[in-house]
Formats: C-alpha cells, structure tokens, sequence
C-alpha cells in the first residue's frame, strides 16, 4: 500500500475491498452467534454424551462453540444436560442467575426438557419452569449430532435476532 | 446338611431359635430373626469371621402385599463371606407403630448410609445411629417415599442448600486458636463429574474436616420400578450407571430370569460378555481418563475418549443407540447382531489394545502422575472390606475377589484372563488395576467374539418374551400372544432373590421381591459406588486439598448409580 501513489488511490476501489456496511445490531448478533462460551450443566447421562460432543469425534469447536467455561461469569450459553431433580433445582437457579447477559439456555434431552421418563417424587418436571429455555433438544440421550443441530438452531436464532419472549418476560422461577 | 440346616445348628448353640425362621428360597439361605436378637447375630457373625462383609441392608414395606408378613416393614441384611464365598440374608420385621431397631454401624461400618437410606426411604429409626438423617431426598421433603403409601409422581419442591455441614451432622465453626476455612465443591464444579457435594474445613492446605452430600440426582429408581411392567423396568436399569449402561440391563435381567427359573440360551450369553466387557473397557476408559483430567493430563482424555467413540459405534450398529442400549430383554436378548457385526468387535479390539497401550506408556511410568497418585488415598484391606468396598477399588487393596472368578455366570468359568490385584489400594494402584482389568476384559472379548456359539438369541416361551414382529402382524397366534404378554406381562412367582453381577464399579445386587403380579413389588439395587464413597471424608481428611480431587476421581462415583 505505501508504495502507492496517492494519485492511484481509487476511492470506490479501496471501499469495496475493505469496508462492509452492516447495521450494529447485525455485527453484534454475528459476533454473538459465533462466540457462544458454553458451561456444561452435565448431571446424568446426557453429560456424558455432551462429552462426546465436545470430544474429538464430533467436535463442538467447529462451530465456534469450544471455549467451555465452568464459571458461570464466563459463560454465555447454559447447556443443562441431564435430569434436573428437585434438590438440584435451587442450584440451576443459581448458576443461571450468575450468568451475565446475553445469556442462552439449551436444555438437552428428555429429562431437563420435561423430566423425561422419570415421572417421580424427586425429579423437577422440565426446567422450563425454573429458567427460560431457548432451544430443547429431544433424545434419550440426544445423539451428539441432535446437540450439534440445537447449538446451529440457537446460532440462527441470534443471527436473526428471533424475539425471545420467554427470556423478556422472565420474572424468576415459577416454583 | 443343605447349608441353611449348617446356619439353624450354628446358631443354636449361640441363640434360642425357636423364634427364627430359616428358610432357603431362589438359591438364597435367609433368616428371620426377632428384632430383639438382630444386633447379637450381627455381631455374632462378624466377630468369628462368618461374614466379613454387610454387602447391603435395605427396607420393605409389605402393606400391600398379598399375604399379611409379621410386621409392615422388614429391614433386610445381605451378608457375604469372601473366604467361604456363603452368602445370607436376614430379615427383621418391624411394626408400623414400633419402627425401630438397633443400629448396625457399631458392627459394620458400611451400615451407616445404608441405613439413612432406609430411614429416608421408609422411616425405620435404628437406634444408636450417629447420624440418622436424610440422604437422598432434599431437607424440605416430607414423608419417606418408598412407602407403599406414597404417590410416585407427588413432587416436593425445594428452594435452597443445606450450609457446609459434615458427616457427623455438624456444621461448619470456628476452631479457637486455629485458622479454618470453609470450602465447598460442587454440586455443580468441574471435578466432580456429576452432582457430588464436597464439603471440608480447611486448615491451610490441609482437610481438618469433611463431608459430603448426595441426592443431587435422586431419581427414584426403586420407585418407577414398582411402578413399570417387568420389560419396561430395562430402561430405567440403563441409567444408573450410565457409563457401563449394557452391565445394568444384564444384572437386572438375571435377577428376573433367576426368579422365573429360566436359562437363556448359550448365544445370548456370550452376547451378554461380549457387552459387559466392552462396557467394563469404556467404564474403566471414563475413570481413568477423568481421573487424569483433573490431575492435568489433558492429552490422556483425547487418547481415551477416542477408543469410547469406537465401542459407542460398535453398540450403535449393534442397535441404534450408543450410551442407553437396553438390549437385553428377561429371557435373552432383543435380536441377534447385524451381519459382520463380530468382525467389528474383533476389529475394535485390537485398536483398544493398541490404544490402552498408549495410555500405559502415557501415564504408567510418568513422573507427575506417580507422584500425583501414589500414597495418596491408601486403604487396608480390612478397613476396605468393613466399609464394603468391591471391585476395582477392593482389589487394589489387595482382596482378588472377583465375581467372574468366584462365583462365575454365562461361562466365565471357561473363558481364560486374570484378576489384577495391588497392594496398598492407593489412587495409583486402582489405576493399574483399572488398566489391566481393561486389557483382560479386551481378551475375554477375543474369545468369546472368535466362538459364538449357535443357536437362538432368546428363550421362546410365550409368557416371558415377546413374538418376533413378523409373527406379530403375520399370524393371529403371534398377535394374541403379543397383545397377551403387553397386557398382562411377566409374572414372576411369588417370593424374593437377591442377585448380583461383577460390574464395572464393584458388586452390582438386586434385591427382588416379586408378589406374583406383573410389576416388582420392591426392586433394590445394591450400588457398589455408594458403598464405597462411604468412606470419602474419612479418606481425605488429614491429607492435602489437592489430594481430594484424586481420590474423588479413582472411586469412580457415577451419580446415577450413586444416588439412583
Ligand atoms: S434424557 Fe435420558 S439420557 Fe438424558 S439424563 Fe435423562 S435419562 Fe439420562
């Protein structure tokens, strides 16, 4: 470039080369999209295929999604993988509330969705009723590639900045 | 002398037994003692080294059963010999009214959270209990929900945590002249793998104090079995311990064929290795690879989780799932494998042969993991075996006992490999043993792959399984059958068994009561994890904060077998 006379410079040229108009909110949504930290709210055995899905086979990281991070300070999407049971419940509120915004929840498999097939004394009935749920993602355990579907469905979300009126009129657990 | 005559003239010369019962039920010699005697017997038996170990002690509640027993509640001791290799059961009955007996924990340790589990699930008091207080369910939760009288689907909602408490009931306080702190891992924290609750006071680096809390995953495993068809029951056994899911349907299975006095066929039986080995492999893979993990060996996580990945395709080829398989069915199997499918296994094997050598060259000899592991979390084999340790973690404190070898099932007796035992059952041998019960397990596969035996995958009696589905839209006889079996299902003879499998983790029991209808009328599950994460806090205690991460991961806790 320095080497160039300014006199060559062609305005229209160096625009269509290096600039992209876009609105913020657009930017925004493509930086959030692809940068989703995950925490991994393992507890049963759909934890245990999340580790396949972060795992080498299946590989979260190429969707822009690797960074796990345990703190929910650092986190922005909440993976609940596994039966939530009702002593389990006040820590899920806890660990959501934690999180900062713009913050996401994924429930994975039958159990966290709807408490599966544990119809029972001890086990909260989907977490939908605690925290606001973005994408669920059915399966006993879900496939890895079903998880990987649900984390692409919530990536198209944000980049198309779907209203989210479960997450706008959450006023805290319905318990 | 059949062996329960051997136990009644035993012990007349020590007690009035008039009032006991002696019976032999299943395979299994049980005793009714009066609740006056149960401690005495207890210590009785212990004492001159008739049973060295209280391999489970759980409740039923016999308010809806057919035939009116002794009392409303029987509180049932499963004792075990790993000498003579005898097994007895003792049943006390208590009264509705009068809900108490004496506590065990003064003669075996390993009663203690057996026992709160009993007085959480049905409200037994045992007297003399250090510490009895709720164990699985949540401190808000009113009532004991294995009582016959509980609804399955009554929820009760909790709103907070319980503060850092310990095991002796006490919370967490200052100590004049010393400096503690409090620290609290999980439930929800990276090393714990799950849904542990790890709470200790620390002075400095060192643990004064520990304690733990479970229940995070409290499912009601016992209760959705009384509550689902024989069949149905399969799936729920999957999850309990979710990482060797195939060893579960097969220990279930057993109990319910043992029970209906069936004998599955010789091909369903070298199915039933082939998959509890490779389970016992990706079982064994999970520990030692979170155990690195957490220790820093990242690299050994993506060497091991890569041989998973390739056992997990051999079961979802096999059928369609990979962690949940729930191929076993009571009676045999669901179907017979793809075409090709044990050419698969045989392949697998020798990359999980490769593969496992790689971690032995990673980890065995590698300065940061020896130091790491060795010395820390040492056990005695007494002290093992009165906390009821079994399996990996038993016999690396040097006990080869092994129920493959001991007490062998589907031809085990046949098959050539050995039990890897240690010496001071530290974090570091239950890695070794881990590591070679991998490479025998890879063998038993071998063998059992090369010769599979012909014939059918299933029984074909028409009360227990189910038509081939070609029957079942193809002729009426399949489709009555079908409807038939769905509609009134397995129906097991009146009475109770206690069988166990060697899992992954250890002895994995049911306890059976069966009262002749379509639903158990009382299934427990023996987990051998719990047992064994009895003696966690008094492991840890006295040793360095960062030794409690490694100790955590050799147990191997797997909360869904934990909890249940
Ligand atoms: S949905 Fe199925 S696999 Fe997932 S936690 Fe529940 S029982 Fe386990």
């Amino acid at each position: 470039m320095t080497e160039q006379k300014v006199d060559a410079f062609d305005l229209q040229d160096m625009l269509n080369s290096n600039v992209m108009t876009t609105r913020v909110e657009d930017w925004i949504n493509w930086g959030k999209k692809n940068s989703l930290w995950p925490l991994p709210y393992g507890t049963a055995c759909c934890g245990i295929e999340l580790m396949s899905v972060m795992g080498p086979k299946y590989d979260l990281a190429r969707f822009g999604a690797e960074v796990v991070r345990f703190s929910p300070r650092q986190a922005d999407l909440l993976i609940v993988a596994g039966t939530i049971t009702e002593k389990m419940a006040p820590v899920l509120v806890h660990i959501y509330e934690q999180m900062l915004e713009p913050k996401y929840v994924i429930s994975m498999g039958a159990c966290a969705s709807s408490g599966g097939f544990y119809r029972s004394y001890h086990v909260l009935q989907g977490i939908s009723k605690l925290v606001p749920v973005d994408v669920f993602v059915p399966g006993c355990p879900p496939t890895p590639e079903a998880v990987l579907d649900g984390v692409m469905l919530l990536q198209k979300m944000i980049e198309n900045n779907v209203p989210r009126p479960w997450k706008d009129n959450w006023k805290g657990p319905e318990l | 002398m059949s062996r329960i005559e051997e136990v009644k003239q035993n012990l007349s010369e020590k007690f009035p037994v008039g009032d006991f019962k002696f019976y032999y039920e299943n395979d299994n010699d049980v005793v009714v003692v009066p609740k006056a005697n149960i401690l005495e017997v207890l210590k009785y038996y212990r004492e001159n080294s008739f049973y060295d170990f209280l391999m489970d002690l759980t409740a039923v509640d016999y308010s809806k059963y057919p035939e009116t027993q002794e009392g409303r509640y029987a509180v049932v001791y499963h004792l075990f010999s790993s000498k003579t290799l005898n097994r007895l059961r003792l049943k006390v009955f208590v009264q509705e009214e009068d809900a108490k007996l004496a506590s065990a924990t003064s003669v075996w340790r390993s009663a203690n959270w057996f026992e709160r589990e009993a007085y959480d699930m049905y409200g037994i008091v045992f007297e003399g209990h250090p510490n009895l207080t709720k164990i699985l369910t949540h401190h808000h939760f009113k009532g004991h929900p294995l009582r016959k009288d509980y609804d399955a689907n009554n929820q009760q909602h909790c709103s907070d945590v319980l503060p850092v408490h310990f095991d002796d009931g006490s919370r967490f306080s200052p100590v004049p002249g010393k400096d503690l702190v409090p620290l609290n891992i999980g439930p929800s924290h990276p090393a714990t793998h799950g849904t542990l609750r790890v709470m200790a006071a620390l002075d400095g680096e060192k643990v004064e104090k520990a304690g733990v809390e479970l229940g995070f995953l409290h499912r009601c495993f016992e209760k959705m079995a009384e509550t689902h068809p024989y069949n149905q029951v399969i799936p729920y056994t999957d999850r309990l311990n979710y990482c060797s899911a195939p060893m579960n349907n097969i220990g279930y299975c057993k109990a319910v064929e043992k029970m209906l006095g069936v004998e599955i066929p010789l091909k369903a039986q070298a199915i039933r290795i082939i998959l509890a080995e490779l389970s016992r492999v990706i079982d064994h893979i999970v520990c030692i690879g979170a155990n690195a993990v957490d220790l820093g060996a990242l690299s050994g996580f993506f060497y091991l989780f890569k041989l998973r990945e390739q056992v997990y395709s051999l079961f979802e080829k096999l059928c369609g799932a990979r962690l949940t398989v729930s191929m076993t069915r009571v009676g045999g199997m669901a179907q017979d494998p793809p075409a090709g499918w044990y050419k698969d296994v045989l392949e697998t094997c020798k990359s999980l042969r490769k593969g496992i050598d790689e971690v032995d060259r990673l980890l065995t000899e590698n300065k940061i993991w020896m130091q790491r592991t060795q010395g820390v979390g040492s056990i005695s084999a007494e002290d093992a075996i009165m906390w009821g340790y079994t399996g990996p973690c038993l016999r690396a404190a040097g006990v080869g006992l092994d129920l493959r070898k001991a007490e062998p099932y589907y031809g085990y007796e046949s098959l050539d490999f050995e039990v890897p035992v240690g010496t001071t059952g530290d974090v570091y041998d239950r890695y070794l043993v881990r590591l070679e019960e991998m490479k025998q397990s890879v063998k038993i596969v071998e063998q059992v792959a090369k010769n599979i035996p012909a014939g059918d995958y299933t029984i074909r009696d028409k009360s227990i399984v189910l038509p081939e589905k070609k029957d079942v839209y193809g002729n009426i006889e399949g489709l009555m059958n079908h409807f038939m079996l769905i509609m009134k299902g397995i129906k097991p003879p009146k009475g109770e068994i206690y069988d166990y499998t060697e899992a992954a983790n250890g002895e994995l029991g049911f306890f059976l009561v069966s009262d002749g209808e379509m639903k158990p009328y009382r299934l427990r599950v023996r987990p051998p994890c719990f047992a064994i994460y009895q003696s966690f806090p008094e492991q840890i205690t006295g040793g360095l904060v960062a030794d409690v991460i490694s100790v955590l991961g050799s147990m191997n806790l797997i909360a869904g077998e934990l909890d249940r």
